[in-house]
């Protein structure tokens, strides 16, 4: 017989890390806290971890990725992306709804919690669907979903923008009723009718049809409004566009409780890639022009952009092996989130690792209302921690990532930055930069 | 040359080639026998996702003139049908020992996807994409131009180009492909160009086109201009709110009965009017006009044939062969 501990049995003493920004600390990872933190620390018994040159950061909080159980296990799992998920630094991704079922009902949040905590390797939280099957028109079991297991607090039709004003208007002040806050995907769906791509000089040359910055800019421009007048949270899923930077600023300016997030891939690169007609640039929203990208890092770094989000969206090959406009839209994210927010605005002098903390972890944690996720890494705290070695420069290949999703576009570019070791709630589901062992639920 | 895919990245000795073979290529078609024995052996497909008869059987009489053997895949499909992936197509068309595919598809860059994606070794010529480019439309308009010009000038037109030529392409400039490829092209040869069109059916961006945009035909057509390319106004587009109907479209932006007439008062006795075909008689082109001996359409289409002849000879004759000195010697 063997007991089952309640917290990892092991304890790990992380020695010389920086925390953020600041100096070289030893860490010491007890039955899932941050038992002690200091210099010279030393502990019977516990593993130790040589994190000298390295940088500790609250473990990463995703707010937006595709994880496509149940219904699309072609294309990913969530065993396999929460894989990802640890890999890339996170412990705790949000799983967006667009699933099959889609995640509207208290049972599908459920079972998509429950193979999170089967899994073990990051603490996955799933989104619940504004509307009944993301279509817009009547509202979901909002409550339902946030009274269950899953405690959803977080809710988007992300794929779809939720357009009705009325319907927007009544899920934003429904949510009071449990603190959530609705995540709302900005695209004006009549101004974007078969859009292919970014409106504008390569869109007129390739002849595609395009996706004007105007059909995000003016949903947000009415969601500030509808947020403003009913004092709900808003917030507003990938912004793309340098508009809708401007746009969001000033609703901060006015007190508005809005949050906003940018994907990685929006902070670098540009709808130029598109000349290729190679469909692994093909995304929604599309990747715009670097007057936006500017735009975006700007926005980022003064915190009118409060969140990565990763929007990692794994196809199966054959739903990119095809022509442009056949194409899925959507790339993967997370094993590259790190490495592409260090080379865009850490590199490039525009933030340090305690600004990457505050937007990889404590914002996205705080909008999610996840309690135990993005806390300082201090006596007390959960032990979630991202242990990142900036020096490290490596090229990626998709088909050596644990997401069973190829779709990178950033194969084959070499990047800064390397997930060390991932721990979720005490365990070490990352070591060595690769893959460890599960963390082993309580009670389960 | 390894395919053709558009003009827009062709070079001007490369468009000056093609257009010279197919002057050459051309005076086969004037003979009895219009056949080369060039490309004997080598397989041509037709892989059209798009119906188009005028241009499959374009290219189906080019590639027969040179000797090569022609198969014809109507792979037609749309997006939301989901049947044969283009790289499950490709892959088949490969293995059959397709030497060249001419490809015709509705959505914008299949043919760049296909060159590039190494599903396939043959050369790829692009038959028209989407709203992107028609290359060999272009090259068979700029070939029936270069005739037209020299013709004017006294001067043969073999190796020369367009410059100092003033051509307006008036319509839907937004969703078509032959202007995109018209544009490059006619701006690679020295012409200058100005597009034509109601402000709804130019591209955001087009400000960055190397050509003059107008609103106004009128205007246009009193600055003198030495080819009227009249664009084919597609059925779709009427009812979608880029104009409010279609007279008042073909009032304002067809070429009617008294603007032939303003041709005649402009003094402009050499100005052409082209269309790429099938024309929408009394909507962007009256029948006065189609018919008139400024008229170039059926010249165009005779045309096609030459270049596209000319586009698969050098495509598949390879590095080893000098084209005009194989094609001369072919020909005794």
């Amino acid at each position: 017989m063997t007991a089952t501990a309640p917290h990892e049995a092991t304890a790990y003493l992380v020695k010389g890390a920086a925390i953020g920004d600041g100096a070289a600390t030893d860490l010491l990872i007890r039955n899932g806290v941050i038992a002690e933190t200091g210099t010279g620390l030393s502990a019977a018994g516990a593993t130790v971890i040589d994190a000298e040159g390295l940088v500790a950061v609250p473990g990463m909080v995703d707010l937006h990725t595709h994880l496509r159980e149940p219904g699309r296990e072609d294309a990913e799992t969530v065993e396999t992306g929460s894989r990802a998920a640890a890999l890339g630094g996170f412990t705790a991704v949000h799983a967006m709804a667009n699933s099959s079922p889609v995640a509207d009902t208290a049972g599908v949040v459920e079972q998509v919690y429950t193979l999170g905590r089967k899994a073990g390797w990051t603490d996955v939280r799933p989104v619940g669907a504004v509307t009944i099957g993301l279509a817009g028109e009547r509202l979901a079991e909002l409550g339902a979903m946030a009274d269950s297991r899953a405690r959803v607090r977080v809710f988007s039709d992300d794929g779809i923008c939720v357009h009705d004003p009325v319907l927007m208007r009544r899920a934003l002040e429904y949510v009071k009723a449990f603190d959530g806050v609705i995540a709302q995907h900005a695209q004006e769906p009549r101004l974007t009718d078969g859009a292919q791509m970014n409106e504008g000089d390569v869109s007129a040359v390739l002849g595609m049809t395009g996706w004007p910055a105007v059909a995000e800019e003016s949903i947000i421009a009415r969601d500030v409004l509808l947020a403003q007048h009913v004092d709900s949270r808003l917030h507003v899923c990938h912004v793309s566009t340098a508009g809708s930077v401007e746009i969001i600023r000033w609703a901060k300016q006015r007190g508005i409780k809005v949050t906003a997030e940018v994907t990685p891939h929006h902070l670098w690169l540009t709808d130029e890639l598109v000349r290729s007609y190679d469909p692994v640039y093909k995304v929604n929203p599309p990747l715009r022009t670097d007057e936006d990208v500017q735009a975006l890092r700007a926005g980022l770094a003064d915190g009118t952009i409060d969140i990565i989000g990763t929007d990692h969206a794994p196809h199966p090959s054959e739903a990119k092996e095809c022509e442009w406009a056949q194409a899925a839209m959507g790339m993967t994210g997370l094993e590259t989130a790190l490495s592409v927010v260090q080379h865009t605005m850490i590199e490039s002098g525009l933030i340090g690792w305690d600004d990457f903390a505050r937007i990889t972890s404590l914002m996205p944690a705080q909008i999610g209302r996840l309690q135990d996720q993005g806390q300082p890494l201090e006596a007390g705290s959960a032990a979630n921690i991202t242990l990142i070695d900036p020096a490290a420069r490596w090229t990626v290949e998709p088909n050596k990532m644990a997401t069973m999703g190829r779709n990178s576009p950033f194969a084959g570019r070499e990047l800064p930055g390397r997930v060390v070791a991932t721990f979720y709630q005490g365990h070490p589901t990352v070591l060595d930069g690769s893959l460890n062992t599960p963390r082993t639920a309580e009670g389960e | 040359m390894r395919h053709l895919l558009s003009t827009e990245d062709l070079c001007k000795d490369d468009a000056v080639r093609i257009l010279d073979t197919a002057e050459e290529m051309a005076a086969v078609s004037d003979r009895e026998v219009k056949k080369l024995p060039v490309l004997r052996g080598r397989t041509v497909v037709n892989l059209f996702f798009e119906d188009s008869t005028r241009t499959r059987i374009s290219f189906e009489a080019a590639a027969k003139r040179l000797s090569a053997d022609v198969i014809n895949f109507a792979a037609k499909g749309s997006s939301v049908s989901k049947g044969e992936s283009l790289k499950d197509t490709a892959q088949t068309l490969e293995a059959m020992g397709a030497d060249a595919v001419v490809i015709r598809h509705w959505a914008s860059g299949a043919p760049a996807r296909l060159a590039a994606s190494g599903w396939i070794d043959a050369a790829v010529v692009n038959a028209g994409d989407g709203t992107h480019e028609h290359p060999t439309q272009a090259l068979l308009d700029a070939f029936t131009m270069r005739r037209n010009w020299a013709r004017i000038n006294g001067t043969a037109s073999l190796g020369t180009d367009l410059s100092g030529m003033k051509v307006a392409i008036v319509g839907d400039v937004l969703h078509s492909r032959v202007a995109r490829s018209n544009l490059w092209l006619l701006r690679t040869l020295g012409a200058d160009v100005t597009m034509v069109a109601p402000p709804t059916l130019l591209p955001v961006g087009v400000a960055k086109w190397p050509c003059t945009v107008s609103y106004d035909l009128d205007e246009t057509l009193a600055t003198g201009p030495d080819a009227v390319m009249m664009l084919r106004l597609q059925g779709e587009r009427m009812n979608a709110a880029f104009f409010p109907s279609t007279r008042e479209y073909s009032r304002r932006w067809g070429f009617d009965d008294s603007r032939l007439k303003a041709l005649d008062s402009h003094g402009l006795k050499g100005t052409i009017i082209m269309h790429p075909g099938p024309m929408n008689r009394g909507l962007e082109i009256s029948a006065a006009a189609a018919d008139s001996p400024r008229s170039t359409v059926l010249q165009q289409v005779r045309n096609g044939v030459s270049v596209r002849m000319a586009a698969l000879y050098l495509l598949l004759s390879g590095e080893t062969h000098t084209a005009p000195a194989t094609i001369q010697e072919a020909q005794r």
